[in-house]
């Protein structure tokens, strides 16, 4: 009971807002503003209207979604391999950081939509090239993060380490990458984010396929509660891209947070 | 007196690994390791790079978006602080206003720009509009953040002193609040020069660095175009950023517990 109170108590700005926002439109009537239930009906017949042994989710739903989240998170496993591998490089090597630092510190300054057209160039429009741009434009977050983590890792660890005789390579995996974790994650989660926004960008420019593709679709034939519904699905897989990130770092971290807890 | 090794100069150092990088580049192409047509050469993108300072047209794009960044931004830090101010101090509002915002921040601003083509008229409201929408989430989160992060007992010593809410806010939480507000400014600059130029990309357009690099994407050494405007937006990324962390250190200086978000 007191938990259906907390939920009602918690939402009902939301349904507030959704009622304003469904009776201004209706009243000010604008194309490009439906109904908020004219957005729900859209977004219902583009995704929700498939026969039932497929959970009743149609060829467009089917096609787009998978096929975007797919390249999203592949461009984003790769840059966080990369990024890794790079920033514990890195971080260990005061030499190797010199020499890369202003590199790094360029290529990461460089806004990604600057990009997509030499990548344009250099792939064909299609999957290839939007993996790699995506990976390459949100690599920067995680390389800095690992790379931040590897430097600062404690030393009296790292001695102790050595006093037992634990070999280069484990050294790496038991207290470099270990320590460097909690900062790594926090670059993933950056990353995550980014890589949604240019995986629609990339959809939005070079791609036949996706949910950006679907976006711009709507858009060209004037199907306003199309492209809305559109946005709401990607507010929601951004939504739910960040909830699932957050549940496997507090796992993944858990150890981390009672550790520091005895020191 | 010891003498230093030269490799622990930073200076030197960096200088060398981007001088590597451009021989190893220069070199690969020359020798036909890397197609000079689809890759071009070092020396020509710099080149390229150079002429560019010069080319009016070039120029007035960079300003054009240099405009809509700064105008963005600006309107961003009106809007944002506050309003993070008065959810943050004001718990009630901020409980019923949180679910909304979850709702809202997750949506990628990008994909609002098929949206806004078809609202806005003007392409300069229009960028200016979707950078403000971009920007504001870093600010405003970070604004709320810091308001938690003010010493209780600075509070509660100042009401002590007979001094009113306003007045609290005003010589206690906001000041241990503006190094918060400042990182979230820096994160929002960054954010703003993506959607600025992505808008210049799909929205078309006549002038922004991004139309510039739709336009010359179709000639013939289309690549050498793009690579070079592309480092000059890199130079612009390098500048704004670290003009925000050289105003963060000299103005924040007393901040000892300053918390880095890349």
């Amino acid at each position: 009971m007191s938990g259906a109170v907390r939920v009602v108590n918690r939402l009902w700005p939301v349904v507030a807002v959704v009622a304003l926002w469904e009776l201004l439109t209706r009243y000010l009537e604008m194309l490009s503003f439906p109904p908020p239930s004219q957005i729900a009906a859209s977004a219902y017949t583009m995704w929700l209207t498939g026969p039932a042994e497929r959970l009743w989710l149609t060829e467009a739903a089917l096609e787009n979604i998978p096929t975007s989240v797919g390249r999203l998170l592949t461009g984003w496993v790769l840059a966080g391999v990369a990024g890794i591998a790079l920033g514990v490089a890195l971080g260990r090597s005061p030499l190797l950081f010199r020499l890369v630092d202003p590199l790094v510190q360029f290529a990461r300054a460089i806004p990604p939509p600057m990009l997509l057209a030499l990548f344009l160039a250099l792939f064909a429009i299609g999957p290839r090239m939007q993996i790699n741009f995506i990976a390459f434009g949100i690599v920067w977050p995680v390389l800095i993060n690992a790379c931040d983590g590897a430097r600062h890792v404690d030393r009296q660890h790292l001695d102790t380490a050595r006093v037992f005789g634990l070999t280069g390579r484990e050294r790496l995996f038991r207290v470099i990458l270990p320590s460097a974790m909690p900062k790594i994650f926090a670059g993933l989660r950056v990353s995550l984010s980014l890589a949604l926004i240019l995986m629609v960008l990339s959809e939005l420019i070079g791609s036949t396929d996706g949910i950006g593709f679907q976006l711009l679709e709507a858009q060209r034939s004037y199907d306003f509660p199309g492209v809305w519904a559109t946005i709401v699905v990607l507010g929601v897989l951004g939504y739910a891209l960040n909830s699932a990130f957050l549940a496997a770092e507090r796992r993944v971290l858990s150890w981390h947070r009672s550790a520091k807890q005895t020191t | 007196m010891t003498r230093r090794n030269p490799l622990d100069s930073r200076l030197l150092c960096g200088a060398l690994g981007v001088a590597g990088l451009f021989c190893v580049m220069e070199a690969a192409g020359r020798a036909g390791l890397i197609d000079p047509l689809a890759f071009p050469l070092v020396s020509t993108v710099l080149g390229r790079a150079v002429a560019l300072v010069t080319d009016g047209e070039f120029l007035s794009d960079v300003a054009s978006t240099l405009g809509a960044w700064a105008t963005g931004l600006l309107i961003t830090v009106a809007v944002a602080v506050p309003a993070g101010l008065l959810l943050g101090s004001l718990p009630r509002v901020e409980n019923a206003l949180r679910p909304i915002v979850e709702f809202l921040r997750p949506i990628p601003s990008i994909a609002l720009i098929p949206l806004a083509l078809a609202v806005f008229s003007e392409r300069f409201d229009m960028k200016v509009t979707l950078v403000v929408y971009a920007a504001t989430w870093p600010v405003l989160i970070n604004t709320m953040y810091g308001l938690k992060d003010v010493d209780p007992l600075a509070k509660e010593t100042l009401r002590s002193f007979g001094f009113g809410k306003p007045a609290v806010l005003w010589r206690v939480s906001l000041p241990s609040t503006a190094p918060f507000i400042a990182t979230g400014v820096r994160l929002a600059s960054a954010i703003a020069l993506i959607v600025a130029i992505s808008t210049e990309l799909i929205g078309g357009g006549a002038d922004g660095i991004g139309s510039y690099v739709l336009e010359s994407a179709g000639g013939v050494d289309a690549t050498e175009y793009v690579i070079a405007a592309a480092m000059w937006a890199g130079v612009i990324g390098v500048v704004t950023n670290s003009l925000f962390v050289l105003a963060e250190r000299r103005l924040f200086r007393w901040h000892t517990a300053r918390t880095e978000v890349v």
